[in-house]
């Protein structure tokens, strides 16, 4: 069964509507590329995965998206727990305003572990799943402010990890690192795609070409197409998807 | 227009150097650290001891900061961090209001409602807690007294502290709020573990604005504080402050010798305390904004 | 885990319980001066002069009134003087840096902080200077001080928002420094002009601390600069501890006139700065 399933979605921000009845599935433990112009909608529909569209006042949400078979806009879903189990990485990383050892430990702490020697070990454990750990292990109590934007997105990264998510949410991961830092990242999410369901908005098409296994193109709101990357990049079956897989649009 | 600038450049020094040349003939008289220390106030002896309206001033204005920063933290944290749109559109007016009413007015309800209140709870209290520090009522009188000053204090200096603090806290980028609610942390441990901490400076900020402004008060709380000059030993005593001393006695200050010179010295040493807290929260609010900015 | 939800709810009720007595104060306050002030006053109290003995105990506080007028509103003048050409310097992008700016701010930020008894010791180190008495001159002079800060801050905020664009489009058809600040920041930022005078007109004409040393009290009206003048909320200091309750009843009355005048003006400054919002350019 594929992780997330998206049943008719619909969003609205106020009276425009930003979503139009999506319908698709995430697959399990592969990396999902949103694709599309800006402003088609990507991100609207990344958020609307961990319910943090609720965090806008004025957005409105319709449809039914199922995650492993249960509806997470139901009436008894813990929005904690949810959260939980989807990690995001943010565009712009954002390091909390504590040290690289407590932002890490921040999400296991707010869940209840408050063995020492536990979050030693999970802090320990995820910096390494991120490619951090041997660059910050003698300095884990300085403040996460002071490392490089490239540092910090991987920080975020191990942040999200020590959660334990079952999906990870990247909204243009890479948009603010220098092309050295990126490649890091982008090394990391393939071999975390091994054991978590990646999926990445992203607006740089050669990116969508190095990582995707699945791609989803949107436009206007819309989903135009998805499908395996093989099949959408080199034969896609709309023209549209076609226009903007070779470059006529953005 | 240049020298409109250079005039209002100059003002704070004219204005800090004038007061000090008047306040020389005392200075000259009487070391200042004898007119600091000396709690005995006898003009018409020469006897100018200013520690009972420093000690005054401070009963007083650290009362009120006690009673307002924990309900102006917690307010501005409601107001930025849970209210609906539609209660902040009342708010905002509301503590413009606030801000606006004249210091006489704040006066008058400290006196028609504010000491009347103290004066029925403070038997109460004086038999029940009289043993804490502070809180004795053994020379208590009438309400008028550091409680009722602190009350009224606190009210007026509300507005200021929870118009920076809500500003300060809005400075905090949603994304970061995002951030921590992903790993899935409740909206109350998102505000107090993140963006707390991150606006913390802010919010020390506008305390310590808050303070300043308390401590230039000077009507509102001359009325309800009753203008003993003893060093207050519990908060149901009459206290005199600073301010208050120069505001009530300018009328006999030409009639005694050195008396119109201690009473500029007050307000030189009122103008030295009150611009130090107030450049050193600015220069933690630009500290905080720089630190955004990035 | 259930400390977490004790935590969280213990702090929502707080959170709502310091709203509420912030709210409610206001509610209170406004509640006893309307319960008393409008008790109090009479209509004819508001155009007779005191009359009756040393306290005024007949007749009503047009001293008061036309005193707290004839201080403020020159000093809003004055202090709108002073506050607009600073201003319009202080707004200059290109000085940037540059440290007459910069002590400049610094130098408001001080004045900001300044409390008005002080600004009155001021006053009345002048006046003696001058060989002044207590006169209506030396009150408005003090209570443009206590305005200053507050109307210089004020335009000072509408005019950095003017968008840098806007004036880089100016300068671009070839006006001078000086042209752009007057006819383009100064005409966009007209709203929150009017508004920082109000503003200050409204801080100004509530102060009392300022006008103890210089503007003196009298139960007339100034008819020259150099006569003491009146003052609303010097009438609430002085008559609240009257004698005779027809005497106290007037320092009600007094307050509550203050106080609608201040909110009249708040208001007022409201909607004129919603409203001339709509027609300018941005």
């Amino acid at each position: 069964m594929p992780h997330v399933q998206v049943r008719d979605l619909s969003v609205w921000y106020g009276n425009a509507q930003v979503l139009k009845a999506v319908n698709v599935d995430i697959p399990d433990k592969q990396i999902t590329c949103i694709i599309g112009p800006s402003g088609c909608g990507k991100t609207t529909l990344l958020k609307s995965l961990n319910r943090l569209l609720e965090l806008t006042p004025a957005a409105r949400v319709q449809g039914k998206v199922l995650v492993d078979g249960e509806d997470i806009y139901g009436n008894h879903v813990d929005v904690v727990s949810l959260r939980k189990k989807m990690g995001l990485l943010s565009q712009k990383p954002q390091p909390l305003p504590m040290s690289i050892y407590e932002n890490v430990a921040f999400g296991p702490k707010v869940h209840g572990v408050r063995s020492r020697k536990e979050l030693n070990g999970i802090v320990e454990r995820y910096l390494r799943e991120a490619g951090l750990y041997e660059e910050v292990k003698d300095r884990l109590h300085e403040p996460a402010a002071q490392l490089s934007v490239g540092q910090q997105q991987r920080l975020c990264l191990a942040r999200g990890l020590a959660v334990e998510p079952e999906v990870i949410l990247c909204d243009e991961p890479t948009a603010a690192l220098d092309p050295v830092s990126a490649q890091a990242i982008e090394r990391r999410f393939k071999e975390l795609s091994r054991h978590y369901t990646i999926l990445v908005v992203t607006h740089i098409l050669r990116q969508a070409k190095r990582l995707a296994d699945h791609v989803i193109f949107m436009y206007m709101g819309e989903l135009v197409e998805a499908g395996p990357a093989r099949q959408v990049f080199e034969s896609p079956s709309h023209p549209q998807t076609q226009a903007y897989v070779r470059g006529d649009i953005s | 227009m240049r020298a409109v600038t250079v005039f209002l450049i100059a003002l704070p020094c004219i204005l800090a150097v004038a007061l000090f040349l008047r306040s020389r003939p005392i200075l000259e008289r009487v070391p200042v650290l004898d007119l600091l220390t000396s709690d005995v106030w006898r003009p018409s002896r020469g006897e100018f001891g200013f520690l009972p309206f420093l000690m005054g001033s401070a009963w007083v204005t650290i009362l009120a900061m006690a009673i307002a920063t924990p309900l102006c933290l917690l307010t501005a944290i409601y107001v930025s961090e849970y209210a609906s749109p539609a209660f902040t559109a009342v708010f905002r007016p509301v503590i413009d209001v606030l801000a606006g009413i004249p210091s006489i007015v704040y006066g008058l309800w400290g006196v028609l409602a504010i000491v009347p209140a103290v004066e029925r709870i403070a038997p109460f209290v004086g038999r029940h807690l009289g043993f804490v520090p502070g809180l004795s009522t053994a020379s208590f009188v009438t309400g008028d007294c550091v409680l009722s000053g602190a009350v009224v204090l606190a009210v007026m200096v509300a507005p200021v502290i929870i118009a920076v603090s809500v500003e300060v806290l809005g400075a905090v980028p949603r994304e970061l709020r995002e951030a921590a609610l992903s790993v899935g942390a409740t909206k109350w441990q998102t505000v107090k573990l993140v963006v707390l901490r991150k606006s913390f400076a802010g919010l020390v900020a506008a305390v310590i604005l808050g303070f300043a402004r308390a401590l230039g008060e000077t009507m509102a709380v001359l009325m309800v504080v009753g203008n003993v000059a003893n060093v207050p030993g519990s908060i149901f005593e009459a206290a005199y402050p600073l301010p208050a001393l120069i505001a009530n006695n300018y009328g006999e200050m030409m009639s005694v010798p050195l008396y119109d010179s201690a009473l500029l010295l007050a307000a030189l040493v009122l103008l030295a305390v009150v611009i130090l807290f107030n450049l050193g929260a600015r220069a933690a609010l630009k500290l905080v904004t720089v630190r955004f900015r990035r | 885990m259930r400390w977490r939800r004790i935590e969280e709810r213990v702090f929502g009720v707080l959170m709502l319980l310091a709203t509420a007595v912030v709210v409610g104060s206001l509610v209170w306050i406004a509640g006893v001066i309307v319960y008393r002030g409008a008790g109090a006053l009479k209509l004819s109290m508001l155009v007779q002069l005191p009359r009756g003995g040393a306290y005024g105990r007949e007749g009503g506080i047009l001293n008061g009134i036309v005193g707290s007028v004839l201080l403020s509103l020159p000093a809003t003048i004055l202090a709108g003087m002073v506050a607009l050409p600073a201003c319009i310097i202080l707004q200059d992008e290109h000085a940037g840096r540059n440290p007459f700016i910069r002590s400049a701010r610094l130098s408001l930020d001080v004045l900001w902080g300044v409390p008005s008894i002080v600004y009155g010791a001021f006053g009345y180190i002048l006046m003696v200077y001058m060989g002044l008495r207590a006169s209506l001159l030396a009150g408005i002079v003090a209570i443009t001080f206590v305005q200053l800060p507050i109307v210089a801050r004020a335009i000072d905020e509408v005019m950095r928002t003017v968008p840098l664009e806007l004036k880089e489009a100016a300068f671009a058809t070839g006006a001078t420094r000086f042209e752009v600040a007057t006819r383009v920041v100064v005409r966009q930022s007209l709203p929150g002009i009017l508004t920082g005078l109000l503003l200050g007109f409204g801080r100004g004409i509530g102060d009392a601390a300022a006008l103890l040393f210089t503007a003196g009290y009298t139960d007339g009206i100034p008819a020259s600069l150099t006569e003491p003048a009146a003052s609303l909320p010097l009438t609430v200091f002085y008559l609240l501890g009257a004698p005779y309750p027809e005497a106290r009843a007037k320092a009600y009355a007094a307050a509550f006139v203050l106080l609608a005048i201040v909110l009249v003006v708040s208001v007022v400054s409201r909607l004129a700065t919603a409203k001339l919002r709509r027609s300018t350019v941005i």
